[in-house]
Formats: structure tokens, sequence, C-alpha cells
């Protein structure tokens, strides 16, 4: 058995393997499949400060690897969260971690410090990434400037571990991830979906409601993998690498690339008992290569 | 009710229609787990280009002293062609069961009408079978294009009185299910339904105008089947978007937006 732990700022996992927000629920939708407790974390639905219903419906269209979404952070809001969700979650032996969402820097703020309250949850993921929203979510994180601001202003209202997630619609992911890092993020995580469209011939109409949304699945994974890879040349906070992982083979290869993290997403929907097969995968992995401690092998790769 | 992720194997395959196939599934490793009619199975369709999510199918039948659970497939595209090929001997990955079955309180005696339409009537079956060993009357009301759009008609009349209307007049009455004679000539205490929307939502009009409890299992696009993607939403009395697959995808029709 190899050495699974690993941090991440003030955060220590068990093990790599956390959840994409929006793909897990609030973990408990997964319960009767896996013991939750043997994932490294597991990151909640996009939380916002008030109650979102999200687009209408249809809000989702298959694509060949993978899927389009269009949901638009539809949650109760942050109060429902801490009052109705929190107390099913806080007695759990892993790191529960929230997703916060907004579409004003006052939203993040009042979001963020009511999530600080929260003894047990201690790490938040800010979303400055959703491309299904119309005001702030994606808006914020497609430039240096905007996405330095949210973190800014989040920093000084929440104390414990900050991740923040990273867009790929941008022309330099990299210069993103920087600006993030000196306001003094304490990780990013990437990537979130790419923007993407699939039209219904017949009815000359998107078969999203909004026309566009957020791409994920296998088909995004080349992608996220040269994403992590040049943001761990920029950056030295540690990574969470996301996009398209399936399996631990898919999961190695984000920790060579310089995530000290993965999170598994669109794969739950396929497999509801994916993310413990890749915890046991990549420690079977580690051990047949004679890797004692997975940390030994994050940003491993040379070109 | 919990959830497994279960290889069921395929005992055998019919195709009652063409164009249909009914896969008949047991579990090998011991009894299928509790489950009630109008509760879906997400299945791995494996193989088959272009396909990369599961598919929601209902529950056909339950029959537990063959340890036996019968989905009826429509093939209508990739996902569904594969399912409709499958062979005795092969194995399909099922999540089940999943979301809100039909109601299982209707006291004995009462007179329940199951509405259904197309391929919509499958899970109609093991409702009949399920109210029926209860002690509730079940009469079928089923509808299709033409007499060969009609499942598994032989089994719907071993547990109640069948009622047909097709809209070129090749079985039964002309026209659509809410035509049809019987819905002036008896009184049903409560109706549940199943198959097209429009359809749907037209008995969901007529149950409102008489005062009849009306249920309705919708098949919105979905993903993940388990309440965490949040794609198959519709629309509730209060506005609210509910997930098809974890609040349904039985609802009461006075809980959603049908009435106008």
């Amino acid at each position: 058995m190899a050495k699974l732990g690993v941090n991440i700022g003030k955060l220590s996992l068990k093990n790599p393997v956390m959840t994409a927000s929006g793909t897990f629920g609030y973990g408990l939708e997964f319960a009767d499949f896996i013991d939750l407790n043997e994932l490294g974390g597991f990151i909640v639905k996009g939380t916002t400060l008030n109650p979102r219903e999200g687009n209408d419906y249809p809000r989702m269209a298959e694509t060949p690897s993978g899927m389009l979404n269009c949901v638009g952070l539809q949650n109760k809001g942050v109060d429902h969260f801490c009052k109705e969700i929190y107390p099913q979650l806080e007695h759990l032996d892993t790191n529960v971690i929230v997703n916060v969402s907004g579409s004003t820097l006052e939203d993040y703020v009042e979001c963020a410090s009511r999530i600080n309250a929260l003894p047990h949850v201690p790490a938040i993921e800010l979303n400055i990434s959703c491309p299904n929203v119309k005001a702030g979510g994606m808006a914020f994180g497609v430039t240096p400037e905007g996405a330095a601001s949210v973190v800014k202003a989040v920093r000084q209202a929440y104390d414990k571990t900050l991740i923040v997630k990273l867009s790929p619609n941008v022309t330099s992911i990299a210069d993103i991830a920087k600006a993030v890092e000196a306001e003094g993020a304490d990780s990013v995580s990437l990537i979130n979906t790419l923007m993407g469209m699939s039209i219904d011939i017949e009815r000359r109409k998107s078969r999203l409601s909004i026309g566009t949304g957020g791409l994920s699945g296998p088909c995004v994974k080349p992608v996220a993998l040269r994403m992590v890879w040049q943001v761990a040349q920029a950056v030295n906070i540690p990574i969470v690498g996301l996009g398209g992982i399936m399996n631990a083979t898919d999961a190695i290869e984000f920790i060579m690339a310089g995530a000290t993290a993965i999170e598994i997403g669109t794969a739950n929907f396929i497999d509801p008992a994916v993310t413990i097969k890749v915890v046991n995968g990549i420690n079977e992995w580690l051990d047949n290569h004679g890797v004692k401690d997975v940390n030994d092998i994050v940003g491993c790769l040379e070109v | 009710m919990k959830k497994y992720i279960l290889d069921l194997r395929v005992v055998a395959v019919e195709h009652p229609r063409e164009g249909y196939a009914l896969l008949k599934l047991t579990n090998d490793e011991g009894a299928l787990p509790e489950m009630v009619p109008g509760q879906f199975v997400e299945v791995k369709v494996d193989k088959t280009e272009g396909v990369f999510l599961r598919r929601p199918i209902s529950i056909n039948r339950i029959c537990r002293e063959a340890n036996e659970l019968w989905l009826l497939v429509h093939a209508v595209g990739e996902g569904t062609r594969t399912l409709y090929n499958m062979q005795a001997g092969d194995t399909l990955n099922c999540v089940l069961p999943l979301g809100n079955g039909f109601t299982t309180t209707h006291p004995a005696g009462n007179k329940v009408l199951l509405v259904g339409g197309g391929v919509g009537t499958a899970p109609l079956l093991a409702y009949g079978e399920y109210l029926k060993e209860r002690g509730v009357q079940p009469s079928f009301l089923l509808g299709g294009r033409s007499a060969k759009d009609l499942l598994q008609l032989d089994l719907f009349e071993q547990v109640g009185p069948v009622y047909i209307t097709t809209e070129d007049a090749s079985l039964g009455e002309k026209g659509f299910v809410t035509q049809h004679s019987v819905l002036e000539a008896e009184h049903f205490d409560a109706i549940s339904t199943c198959g097209p929307k429009p359809m749907m939502m037209a008995v969901a009009r007529y149950a409102h105008a008489k005062g009849i409890t009306c249920e309705a299992s919708l098949e919105n696009l979905m993903a993940c089947g388990l309440g965490a993607c949040l794609c198959c939403v519709e629309k509730n009395h209060e506005g609210h978007n509910v997930c098809v697959c974890k609040e349904g995808p039985v609802f009461n029709t006075e809980q959603l937006q049908w009435q106008n």
C-alpha cells in the first residue's frame, strides 16, 4: 500500500480523489454505491447566496464521448445548504468542500463568509468559470483582472483553504492562474467545461434551451491535461486536475502533468462507484511500479 | 429504497412487435432488489459509437418467482438499437431501482384506470399486476397510432379489462385515449398514465375536470438518474424546477403546470 495522502493548502486529503461540483449532488445521492469516507473529498454542487432556478429544460445533450449541459447553477441558496444539507454531512470523515458561485463580488463574498462559519467545511472551490449563467460566473474568470478581483475580495472574508476553479474558455489559462495565485488563492482547479453546442437539424434548433452549454466527459481530457500541464509550469500552488477522468490511468496522467489531486465529474453518471475504483487503481499502479508515495509522481512528466 | 449497481444476465429476448425488444433479466448473485412499479433502471449500453450515457428504461414487469425483471425497449436510436440486438446470455449493467413509483396506497376495491400510449404502456403492466395482487381493480386504456403500436395486449388482458383506441381505427375505437367511450360509461377512483407528453397532458386535463386523482410518469432527457446532474427538470406547480429522476418519474399531475 503506497502512501496516498496529499495536501492542498491547509487541507489534508487521505487520497487525491475528489468529485467535481455538479456531478455528485451533495454526496448523499451516491451513498448507496460507495463509502463517502473513502474519498479524499467531495465538492458539492454550485452554491449561490440566493436560490437559483437555473435554465429551462432541455439542459443536456449527449455528444461523442461526452455531454453538454446548461443547468445554470440551479440550487436552493447558501442558507438552505447550511440549515438542511450541512447537518447531514458534518459527521463524515472526508473533506466536504463547497463550490461557491455568484453574480456579483458582494454575492461571492457573502456566500463564502457564510460557508466560512461551518466548522466541518475546510475549503471552498470558488467558481469563476460557469459557462451557463448570464451575469458573473465565467465573466469573472475570463480575464486575469476579473479573476483577481473576486479572489482578492473573497480572500478577505474567507480564511480556510481557497481553491479557484478556472475556465478553459480563455486565451491563456496560465495567466489567469498566476493572477489568482498572486491574490492568495491556495490552489487552482481546472478545467471547468468547454463551451459548446449541439444542433437538431430536423427542428433547426439547439438541443439546449439557452443555445450553448458546457462540454464534459472524456472528449475534453486532452485539452484539460494540456492546461494542467501549462498551469503547472506557471504557478507554485497545488493544482487540482479535472476534465474527462474515467479511470485510474486518466487520473495518473493528470497527476504526472502536475495535479496534486484530481476530481471525477461526468464519469459518476456512467458508473456511480467509479471514484472508489480510481482510488484503488491509483494505489495498485503505485504498488506495481514500486512508487512509495503518490506525491513522488506529481508533475513528474518530462517533455 | 436502496440502489444497486448490478450485472444482470439476459435470460431471453423477445420481439413483441417489429422494432421492440423485451429483455428478460435475472440476477445470478441473488434475489433482485426491492422495487416498485413506476421506478426505472439506468442501463449501460456497451460498445456503441455515439453512446456515452446510460439509458433510462422503465420496469415492465417484476416476476419474483422467476427472479426476473423485464424491460421493454423501443429501438429508436443507437443506444436502444444495441439493446434491441442483445442476446440471451449477454450481461446488462444496471443501476436500480431509481425514482419514485406509482401510488401503492389505493384501498382494495378501488377502481384505477391505467392509461398508456406507445411504449409508455410498459410500466403499466407491472403496476396493473401490483394493484390486482392487492385487491385493487385495474383497467387499462391503451392507445396507439395503429394496432401494430400496441404491445403485450395478451398480458394486459390477464390483469384487467382492456380498452383500446387507435388513430387509424385498426383496433378498438378510433381516435385518442381521451375520446374513448369508457371514460363516460364508467367511474374510476384514480388514473395513472404513461406515454407521449401531449397524451398525458390531455389525460391530466380530463382528470382535473372530473376531479379524479391523476399521476403521470415522465421521461425527460436525463444523464445520471440519481438527482445529481439536474438535467431532467420539469416545472412544478410552484414554478420550481424539480428532477424527474429523483422527485419523479411519477408525479401527481396537480403538482405540475399541466392544467392550462
